[in-house]
C-alpha cells in the first residue's frame, strides 16, 4: 500500500525537481500516446523539442519562439500574482482581447495622423482595457460576493463576441474590399510594434515581459506588499491579522493580472498580428494559466515555463505539419504537461512510502 | 494479581523517526478505577491512549483486557471490546441534531425513534440531560461534550478514556461531569482520565500515574499529594513560581464602550454591548468557556473588523475604524488563539512569519522593501528570548510543537514592546515549565506600564495573574470584579452557570 506522509517543511529539492520531471513523463507518456498513434515516438518528440530549436530553418522558428512566449509570459506572471493569493482570474483571454481592441482603436481612431505619441497612447489604452475588464469580476466579486472564476470565464465569451462585432463593424477597414477585419497596423509606421532587432523576433512585447518578470520578482519576494499576497494565500486568517483587506486584495490582483493580459493583446494586435479580426485571439490567455502554474508561480519559472510552452507550439504545428500528427494529440501532449506537473507537485508536501499490504 | 485488573499494560513502547514517544511503558487499571495519566506536553500520553484506542500500533510490549490478549487494529476493534474515548476535540456536525450525530458514529444504529429513547434513557440515567432533537449548532461546548459521552455510554463500555475533558467546562458543568464518572465508576467502568488540572485530578481520581519523556516515572494516590507534588513530578524539579509583585495601575490605555457586532459565522456568537476599561499595568482577565465570543472579541479589539464609531478607545484616541496595523503602530498588538493560520502561517518560516505584525514596530521594512536580516535577527531573538525549540529561524512554523509555535507568537508580540497586548488562550496546550514563562512575561510587560487583556479558559491562570476578572458568556462581558477573593462558585456564575442544570443538581442534593 502507498502511504502520502505530510512533510513538516516542504522539500526545497523537489520544489526544482518536478517541473524536469514533469517534462521528462509527459515525454514518455506523449511518446507513449504518439506510437499509438502509429508515428515514431522518438521522431514525434525530436520535431517537437528539437527540431524548432537546433533543426533546419531553426534561425526562423527561433524568432517565433520569442513571439509566442512573450505573451504567455506577459500574462502568466500577472496571474501568478492573483493565484499566490488564491485569486482566480480565468478571463486573461478577454482581458486580451479586450486590451487589444482598446488599443487598435485608439490607433484606428487616429489614422492616418503620425505621431511618436501614438504608440505610447496605444499602450496606455490597451493596459487600461485590460484593466477595466479585470475589475468587472472584481467588483461583482467585491460587492456582491459572485465567484471571480465564472464570471471572469464569461466575460472571456463576451469579450469574444464584441471582438466579432468590431471585426465586422467599427472597426472593419473601409478599403477592405468588404472582408472582415480591421486595417493592417503593420503597415501604420506610429501604430506598429516592429521587430526591434532583425531575426529575434523581440518586439516591445517581449520587453514588456522581462519588465514584468522582474517585476512581478521583486514584489513577490523582495516586498512586503507581496509578502502579504502570500500570506493571504496560504492562510487567509493570518492575512487579515496582518492587515491585508481581501476587497483591496481582490481589486490588486484582478486589476493587474487583467492590465497585463490588455497589455499582451495590445502588443500583439500592433506587432506579430497587425490586425483585429474575429479569430483575432489565439488561447494565449488560456494557455498562461498553464505556464503560471508550470513555472510553480514563480516569475523565473514563468519565464522558463513560457519559453518550453511556446516551444510546444510551434514544434506541435511542425509535428502536425510534417508527421500529420492530429492537432488533438498535440492538445492532449500539452495538457499533459499540467497534469504531471501537478501531479508532481505533490512530492514536494508530502513523502511517500510504501508499506506492507495490511489493513 | 493479573486476573482481577481490567487493563493490564506491559512494556509498551513506540518509536517515531527521531522519538521515543512511549517507552517501556506499564502500569494496569481496576474494574470501577478512575486512573489518572499525568505528564507535560509531549510526555506521551496521547500515543499511549491511541495505543489503547487502537489508533496507533505499538512497536514491543503486551496489553491484556479482562485478562485477554488485547491488540486493537483499529479503534472499531478497541469499540467492540468495550473501550470507548472521548476525544478533547469533539467531532461533531454542528448542521445535524444529536439525534443523527450519535447515529453517524453507529456501525448499525437504530431507527432514529429507538435511538433517541435510548439517549434520553442514558442522560437521565447519568445526568446528562439532552434534548436528541437539538441542533448541535446550537449546544454550548459542555453540551457538545455530553453528546460524547453519551455517544460512548451507548456502547455500554468497560473502559472510557477521557482527554481533556474539562478544559472547555464551567466549573457547575465540571461538578455535573464528576458526579456522571463517579456514577459510572460505581457500576464497575473503569476511567482513564488524562488531564493537567491537578486540583481536579487530586478530586476525582482514585490512582494516577505519572509520565515524563515517554517513561513511567511514578505513580501515586493524588489525594495524598499536594498539587505542587504533582507538579514536581511531571517536571521532575521544582519550578519558579509567577511574581505578580511590582505593579500599579495607571491611567485607562484601553476602552471599550457597547460595542457590538454580529456573529462572524453561522454558528458564531454575536458581541452585545461588551464595555470594559484597561488601564496602564493592569491584566484583566477575561474568562469564559471557548465559542463565547472570545475569538469576535480579539478579532475586533486587533482591528480586523470594524465597529462602530467611538466603540473602541485606545489612549484617549478613537481607533474603532481602524485596521491592525494602524493600531499596532498606536502600540496594541495581540495574539489570536489559533496558531496555526491565523497567528502564523504555517508554511512559512519563523523568519516570514515575524513579517506578519513586526513590520510596524520593528525596523524589518525600508520602503516597503523586506530586509530579511533584519527579520532573521528579530527571529532569533525571539527563539533565544523566549526559549523557543527549533532547529533554527528557517524552520517552517508548523514543524513546531504547539507549545513552542505558542512561545514564538507570544514573544513576537511581547517583543514589540506593545502599550496594549490582547492574547487568547496564551498557554493552551503549552507544557507547566512554558506556561509560567509565558505567565511571567505577561506580567513584567504589565509592570513595565502595559495594560495586557487575557483572555483564558484556564480560571487559575487568571485568578493567578490577573488583577481584575470578566466573563463572557454568549456575546455579553460582565463587570469586572477584582481577583483577590473570588471564589470558584462565584465564577461559575458569571460564566453562565451550568446551562439550566443547577436544578438537576439540587434534586441530586434534595434526595
Amino acid at each position: 500500500m502507498i502511504v502520502l506522509i505530510k512533510r513538516p517543511t516542504p522539500s526545497r529539492f523537489w520544489a526544482y525537481t518536478t517541473p524536469l520531471l514533469a517534462v521528462l513523463a509527459t515525454m514518455i507518456a506523449g511518446g507513449l500516446l504518439f506510437a499509438a498513434l502509429g508515428k515514431n515516438p522518438v521522431e514525434a518528440i525530436k520535431v517537437i523539442f528539437w527540431d524548432p530549436l537546433f533543426g533546419a530553418n531553426a534561425a526562423y522558428f527561433r524568432s517565433q519562439l520569442l513571439v509566442k512566449a512573450a505573451p504567455l509570459i506577459l500574462i502568466a506572471a500577472g496571474l501568478a500574482v492573483g493565484f499566490r493569493a488564491g485569486i482566480w482570474n480565468i478571463g486573461a483571454e478577454g482581458q486580451y482581447i479586450i486590451g487589444a481592441l482598446c488599443g487598435a482603436s485608439v490607433a484606428l481612431a487616429a489614422y492616418p495622423a503620425e505621431s511618436a505619441w501614438l504608440f505610447p497612447a496605444m499602450v496606455v489604452a490597451g493596459l487600461l482595457g485590460g484593466f477595466l475588464w479585470g475589475m468587472i469580476p472584481a467588483a461583482l466579486r467585491v460587492v456582491f460576493g459572485t465567484s471571480e472564476i465564472l464570471v471572469s470565464l464569461m466575460l472571456v465569451y463576451v469579450a469574444q463576441n464584441l471582438l466579432a462585432y468590431a471585426a465586422f463593424g467599427p472597426l472593419k477597414n473601409p478599403q477592405g474590399y468588404g472582408f472582415p477585419g480591421s486595417r493592417n497596423l503593420q503597415q501604420y509606421p506610429s501604430a506598429h510594434n516592429p521587430e526591434l532587432i532583425a531575426g529575434t523576433g523581440a518586439h516591445w512585447g517581449v520587453v514588456a515581459a522581462l519588465i514584468a518578470v522582474i517585476g512581478a520578482y521583486v514584489l513577490m519576494h523582495r516586498h512586503i506588499a507581496g509578502f502579504r499576497i502570500r500570506v493571504a494565500g496560504e492562510a487567509p486568517r493570518a492575512a487579515r491579522f496582518a492587515g491585508v483587506v481581501p476587497a483591496r486584495l481582490v481589486v490588486t490582483c484582478l486589476g493587474l493580472s487583467g492590465a497585463l493580459a490588455g497589455l499582451a493583446g495590445l502588443f500583439e494586435v500592433s506587432g506579430p498580428n497587425g490586425q483585429i479580426t474575429d479569430s483575432f485571439n489565439a488561447g494565449y490567455g488560456f494557455t498562461a494559466i498553464i505556464v503560471a502554474f508550470l513555472g510553480r508561480l514563480h516569475p523565473l519559472g514563468i519565464l522558463l515555463a513560457g519559453l518550453l510552452m511556446a516551444l510546444t507550439y510551434i514544434g506541435g504545428d511542425m509535428a502536425q505539419l510534417m508527421l500529420g500528427l492530429p492537432a488533438a494529440a498535440i492538445q492532449v501532449f500539452q495538457g499533459m504537461l499540467l497534469f504531471f506537473l501537478l501531479g508532481f507537485d505533490l512530492l514536494t508536501n508530502y513523502r511517500i512510502r510504501m508499506t506492507g499490504a495490511h489493513a | 494479581m493479573t486476573g482481577t485488573m481490567l487493563l493490564d499494560i506491559v512494556g509498551l513502547r513506540k518509536a517515531y523517526p527521531g522519538v521515543v514517544a512511549n517507552d517501556d511503558v506499564g502500569f494496569a487499571v481496576a474494574p470501577g478505577e478512575v486512573h489518572a495519566l499525568l505528564g507535560e506536553n509531549g510526555a506521551g500520553k496521547s500515543t499511549l491512549v491511541k495505543m489503547i484506542y487502537g489508533l496507533v500500533k505499538p512497536d514491543a510490549g503486551t496489553m491484556r483486557l479482562m485478562g485477554q490478549p488485547y491488540e486493537p487494529a483499529e479503534p472499531r476493534a478497541a469499540r467492540a471490546a468495550g473501550v470507548a474515548m472521548v476525544f478533547q476535540h469533539f467531532s461533531l456536525f454542528e448542521a445535524l441534531s444529536v439525534a443523527e450525530n450519535v447515529a453517524l458514529g453507529m456501525e448499525s444504529p437504530p431507527p432514529m425513534r429507538d435511538l433517541a429513547r435510548r439517549i434520553r434513557e442514558i442522560s437521565t440515567t447519568y445526568g446528562l440531560p439532552l434534548d436528541p432533537a437539538r441542533t448541535v449548532g446550537d449546544l454550548s461546548a459542555g453540551e457538545r461534550q455530553r453528546v460524547e459521552i453519551i455517544r460512548c455510554l451507548l456502547q455500554d463500555p468497560k473502559l472510557l478514556i477521557m482527554d481533556e475533558p474539562t478544559s472547555v467546562l464551567t466549573p457547575q458543568e465540571v461538578e455535573i461531569l464528576f458526579h456522571t464518572l463517579r456514577k459510572l465508576a460505581a457500576e464497575g467502568t473503569a476511567i482513564l482520565y488524562i488531564s493537567h488540572k491537578l486540583e481536579e485530578i487530586r478530586a476525582l481520581c482514585d490512582s494516577a500515574t505519572i509520565l515524563r519523556g515517554g517513561k513511567v516515572v511514578g505513580s501515586c494516590i493524588p489525594r495524598e499529594k499536594t498539587a505542587r507534588e504533582l507538579a514536581e513530578m511531571m517536571v521532575g524539579g521544582e519550578f519558579a513560581a509567577t511574581d505578580r509583585a511590582g505593579r500599579s495601575l495607571g491611567a485607562p490605555v484601553l476602552e471599550v464602550r457597547a460595542l457590538s457586532l454580529a456573529p462572524m459565522s453561522q454558528f458564531g456568537p454575536a458581541l452585545r454591548e461588551v464595555s470594559l476599561t484597561l488601564r496602564a499595568g493592569e491584566v484583566l482577565g477575561i474568562g469564559g468557556v471557548a465559542g463565547n465570543g472570545q475569538e469576535e472579541l480579539l478579532a475586533t479589539l486587533a482591528g480586523e473588523r470594524p465597529s462602530a464609531p467611538g466603540t473602541v478607545i485606545l489612549k484617549g484616541a478613537e481607533v474603532a475604524h481602524l485596521g491592525p496595523n494602524e493600531r499596532r503602530a498606536m502600540g496594541l498588538l495581540s495574539a489570536p488563539e489559533e496558531r496555526l493560520g491565523h497567528a502564523a502561517v504555517p508554511a512559512m518560516s519563523l523568519t516570514e512569519n515575524t513579517l506578519l505584525t513586526g513590520t510596524i514596530r520593528r525596523p524589518l521594512i525600508r520602503q516597503g522593501f523586506i530586509d530579511m536580516g533584519a527579520a532573521k535577527s528579530f527571529a532569533e531573538e525571539i527563539i533565544t528570548a523566549f526559549d523557543v525549540r527549533t532547529p533554527g529561524a528557517h524552520v517552517a512554523a508548523r514543524a513546531l510543537s504547539g507549545g513552542n509555535l505558542q512561545k514564538y507568537v507570544i514573544g513576537r508580540e511581547v517583543l514589540q514592546a506593545p502599550d496594549v497586548l490582547i492574547v487568547n488562550q496564551p498557554t493552551w496546550g503549552v507544557d507547566a515549565a512554558a506556561a509560567a514563562a509565558i505567565r511571567q512575561a505577561l506580567l513584567d510587560l504589565a509592570a513595565k506600564g502595559a495594560g495586557v487583556i487575557v483572555i483564558s479558559q484556564d480560571l487559575d491562570e487568571l485568578m493567578e495573574i490577573a488583577d481584575n476578572f470578566c466573563a463572557l458568556y454568549e456575546g455579553r462581558l460582565s463587570a469586572p470584579r477584582p481577583t483577590e477573593g473570588l471564589t470558584l462558585e462565584e465564577i461559575g456564575l458569571m460564566l453562565g452557570g451550568a446551562h439550566g442544570m443547577t436544578d438537576v443538581l439540587a434534586k441530586e442534593a434534595a434526595r
